[in-house]
């Protein structure tokens, strides 16, 4: 099973600010409230940026992990 | 000087009595306590305060942005930040006026019957967001190309990955009408965007009143 019950990955490798937070933004909406969601990212920005957005758009960052240059990010979906 | 103090006393305890009149009429007229009763006085003191503060300029969770360059380097900068904005779920306006409007130009649409001026200008300003140059180490447009082809390397994504992701975030974008008049451009040859809209000062003004961040670029 995979971690926190995540429903899917993103993968956002590779992408540039601000690509990873506007993605996420437009696919939080897509699952389910309380359902979490991993997304994979090389931007070492992603690290404050996410946190971030998880604050302003009232979602929560369930943990962050930093394994070999890719970073990865449980996000649920609040409301 | 003991008459002094005696007289000072006086007052205070006349005082005293005075500002205790309401509170007196207060606990004969209901039989509530006093606690109780400026309990309710808090409450309603903390919504009024309350109201103010979420009335106030500026309170939105809103981004107004003047887009002025018509420099590449600051669009990508204006185009990054408004779509950040957006995913972190904040309403966005950009208003476009004088060289900013030139990125607004769609190469394949031409306006017909523009005078003189209107030609010049349309000749020599920028047709569209992907002809605009660098504001510094231009060279000729080397400099343009050579960064065009890091943000590629580097995935930055580009102006029309970041219009796109603009249209569908819902981001508001305005052209001031002076501008247009000023450099003969026509509604015909602007982009296709959704909800793309000719307006004044006052329209940005009127947003930008109760946006909490506002920018020029």
């Amino acid at each position: 099973m995979a971690e926190h019950d995540a429903v899917k990955v993103l993968d956002y490798k590779g992408l540039a600010c601000p690509m990873p937070v506007v993605k996420i933004s437009q696919e939080i909406g897509k699952i389910e409230v309380g359902q979490v969601v991993e997304v994979n990212t090389t931007d070492p920005g992603s690290l404050s940026d996410f946190p971030a957005w998880a604050k302003s758009s009232g979602h929560e960052i369930v943990e962050t992990k930093q394994e070999k240059g890719i970073i990865r990010i449980f996000v649920r979906r609040k409301k | 000087m003991v008459i002094l103090l005696l007289t000072n006393a006086l007052v205070y305890i006349l005082y005293a009595l005075y500002s205790s009149i309401p509170l007196m009429l207060a606990r004969t007229s209901k039989s509530a306590s006093r606690r109780f009763s400026m309990a309710i006085d808090i409450e309603k003191e903390l919504a009024g305060i309350k109201a103010q503060f979420e009335e106030r300029p500026g309170a939105k969770k809103k981004l107004s942005m003047i887009v002025f360059s018509g420099d590449l380097d600051k669009h990508i900068a204006a185009m990054i930040i408004a779509t950040g904005a957006a995913a972190m779920g904040m309403e966005v306006v950009l208003f476009y006026t004088f060289w900013g409007t030139a990125a607004l130009r769609d190469p394949k649409k031409k306006a017909k019957g523009k005078d003189f001026m209107g030609k010049l200008f349309g000749t020599m300003l920028p047709k569209g967001r992907n002809k605009i140059k660098l504001s510094r180490m231009n060279m000729a447009g080397a400099g343009t190309a050579m960064i065009k082809n890091l943000m590629k390397k580097k995935n930055v994504a580009s102006l029309d990955q970041l219009y796109e992701a603009a249209a569908a975030m819902n981001i508001k974008i305005y052209i001031c009408q002076m501008s247009m008049d000023l450099l003969g451009m026509k509604m015909e040859e602007m982009i296709d965007y959704p909800g793309l809209e000719v307006v004044g000062v006052a329209t940005f003004l009127d947003h930008a009143k109760e946006s909490a961040v506002q920018l020029f670029i």
